[in-house]
């Protein structure tokens, strides 16, 4: 059997690479797929304690997560092509108007 | 089962790599795809084949599409290397790293290998979510369809023509 600690040690590890991603990627399509990854890090903790504390709450939780990054996506994507039809362009160095 | 996981790890870890070094974003949506997939392999193992179908439809299937759509609409290419501030990489790397390392300093401290095992059988079936999910979670689940609909209305406004 594989102990709960591997599980959350790929958890924090997928996560520290979505987190990478989305400091040093300069595309921005990029850096919203490295926030995805973070989510299904945190996903994978949430199922492992599920089946290791043998309580079913957290999978609906990554469930209510599932839909909440589908919604994220579709207003992240329109966003996204809203801001390269005004900049034409998807480096986030180009997006800077909220920097001080 | 348990060789089976480490296959799985090992592959969501690469693919997850790949993501974030390939300077294409279809490659990399094409890797995050392996990822998802490997997941749901992972939630399998852990005994949860509704969410595991889940993954598998919603988010390997239903948002990676939309990002691949939306790569190809924006038609774009290879990312060009930065030029300017170099400080979130001196300052990111370290401070990514420490987080690495103390997450899995505690991840040990707090659950050594040894302890104790999982319950025998966990129920992850879509009778067993779905009667959780319609006794318990129904007001959530309730307040996650308006939160779909504004979602959508948000993203066809954002998409107009004329914004």
């Amino acid at each position: 059997m594989v102990p709960l600690s591997h599980y959350l040690a790929l958890s924090v590890i997928l996560f520290v690479i979505g987190a990478a991603g989305f400091l040093f990627r300069r595309n921005i399509i990029t850096v919203f797929m490295c926030i995805e990854l973070m989510l299904n890090a945190v996903n994978l903790a949430f199922m492992a304690f599920s089946r290791f504390r043998g309580n079913l709450d957290g999978q609906i939780f990554v469930f209510f997560v599932i839909v909440v990054a589908a919604a994220e996506a579709a207003v992240g994507l329109a966003v996204i092509i809203a801001l390269h039809r005004n900049r034409a362009s998807l480096n986030i160095e180009d997006v800077d108007s909220m920097k001080m | 089962m348990t060789i089976l996981f480490y296959i799985f790890a090992a592959l969501t870890v690469l693919a997850a790599l790949n993501v974030v070094l390939q300077r294409t974003p279809v490659y990399s949506a094409l890797s995050l795809i392996v990822v998802l997939c490997s997941l749901a392999g992972v939630y399998l193992l852990l005994g949860a084949e509704f969410l595991a179908v889940l993954q598998v439809i919603v988010y390997a299937g239903a948002i990676m599409v939309l990002f691949v759509f939306v790569i190809m609409l924006l038609n774009a290419g290879r990312e060009v290397p930065s030029h300017r501030s170099h400080l979130v990489k001196w300052l990111g790397a370290p401070l990514i790293g420490a987080f690495l390392v103390e997450m899995l300093v505690v991840i040990w401290d707090q659950f050594p290998p040894t302890a104790a095992a999982p319950p025998a059988h966990l129920d992850g079936s879509p009778a067993a979510i779905g009667h959780l999910l319609f006794r318990s979670y129904v007001l959530p689940f309730e307040v996650t369809s308006i939160l779909i609909l504004v979602a959508v209305l948000g993203a066809v406004v954002l998409a107009k023509k004329e914004f």
